[in-house]
């Protein structure tokens, strides 16, 4: 069972993703596509859960939980390397 | 179609709205540190209206069926929004404070107290 | 006391995680289980964790986040109207400003900077502890404002929010 409505509003997120992606590829300079890359981030988290709702999957939902928590933490190494801590 | 449908539409209306206007923001901006303002809060709070009409969904369901997987879907979506409500607001700092220190300066900024401060410290 | 709150925690997210094993309830081989798993993640993060955790046990302390939630929310509202406007105008003024702050500890320097992410137009660039003092990029900024004297016209209340629910 498919609820319409959420799979229209997650195909409405993935196409502020690829407006995101356009800004990653474009960007002038690197921290432009780091910022590019947090967003997309939660874009995605936010697409998960409304694809789980609308699939009736739970496991899509702890999905989202498990790639908020770890993409956090790949911005996190990602902005110690731009300032030269991974030296 | 009853009233949670509609209350349930509002909320992907709001989320919807706000989740496009954080990646238009990318583009709109001159710079790195405006970029982030759009991106950072304009994505969370369109996350969260997202996550209560997925909650005001799962809730719904439950009493229609009583179906105790959608009690799980419900407070599983709301320790998603807790992970990235924690979460997002840091990851926007430690960028911020990155590229400051790998030299890119705000476009057109009025005023760099941050600046100010380092070239006290001769870095 | 790091190992009780830790334990505590993990396992009242393996709670909210497995509800609805039973009926709406939980079932006893998920209760068992996340007490073993509990049990284990205190005793590996036992060092990790500082020893102020246990504050974070007191329910007078959970009340006031949930009192602090709708200032919060409302915040947040009129910040993404604010950002949406200037989306759509372009009308932008920005600069990084110092702003003193007087708070004491780590918690309360975090509550606050968070807070002022994602509140109207503020961004928090670097905290200085030791100059107590918040480097602040703000995107909007008012003739006249650009060295402020206190954080009012930056953070509106969030201040003595902050300082009263890091204590």
């Amino acid at each position: 069972m498919i609820e319409p409505v959420f799979l229209y509003a997650a195909l409405v997120v993935m196409i502020a993703g690829l407006i995101t992606i356009l800004r990653m590829m474009l960007g002038p300079s690197v921290p432009d596509r780091v910022v590019g890359l947090d967003t997309l981030n939660t874009l995605v988290v936010a697409g998960m859960v409304l694809l789980g709702a609308a699939y009736d999957r739970t496991i899509y939902i702890d999905i989202a939980i498990v790639y908020a928590l770890l993409s956090y933490i790949g911005t996190l190494a990602i902005a110690r390397y731009l300032q030269g801590g991974l030296a | 179609m009853n009233w949670v449908s509609y209350l349930i539409y509002t909320f992907l209306a709001i989320s919807l709205t706000f989740n496009t206007l954080g990646s238009i923001a990318l583009h709109r901006f001159p710079d790195v540190y405006t970029r982030l303002h759009g991106a950072t809060k304009c994505t969370t709070f369109g996350t969260i209206f997202a996550v209560l009409a997925v909650f005001t969904h799962a809730l719904y369901r439950l009493h229609v069926t009583g179906d105790p997987k959608y009690l799980g879907m419900g407070l599983h979506s709301i320790v998603a929004l807790i992970a990235l409500l924690l979460t997002n607001p840091t990851g926007a700092h430690a960028i911020a404070k990155a590229a400051h220190l790998s030299g890119y300066k705000p476009a057109k900024a009025v005023i760099d107290a941050y600046e100010e401060k380092l070239g006290g410290e001769g870095k | 006391m790091p190992f009780i709150a830790a334990f505590i925690w993990s396992y009242l997210l393996w709670l909210v995680l497995t509800a609805g094993t039973n009926g709406l309830l939980w079932s006893t081989q998920e209760l068992i289980a996340g007490l073993i798993f509990a049990l284990i993640v205190a005793y590996a993060t036992r060092d990790v964790i500082g020893e102020k955790a246990g504050r974070f046990l007191n329910p007078v302390k959970w009340l006031g986040f949930i009192a602090y939630s709708p200032v919060l929310f409302w915040g947040m509202v009129k910040a993404n109207l604010h950002v949406a406007w200037l989306v759509i105008t372009g009308k932008i003024r920005p600069g990084i400003v110092r702003v003193p702050v007087d708070l004491e500890n780590d918690a309360q320097y975090t509550i606050m900077s968070n807070s002022i992410t994602l509140t109207p137009g503020t961004l928090t660039v670097d905290a200085c502890p030791e100059e107590k003092a918040l480097y602040v990029h703000w995107i909007k900024i008012p003739e006249g404002m650009e060295r402020p004297e206190s954080s009012e016209p930056v953070a509106g209340p969030f201040e003595k929010w902050a300082r009263r629910l890091g204590r």
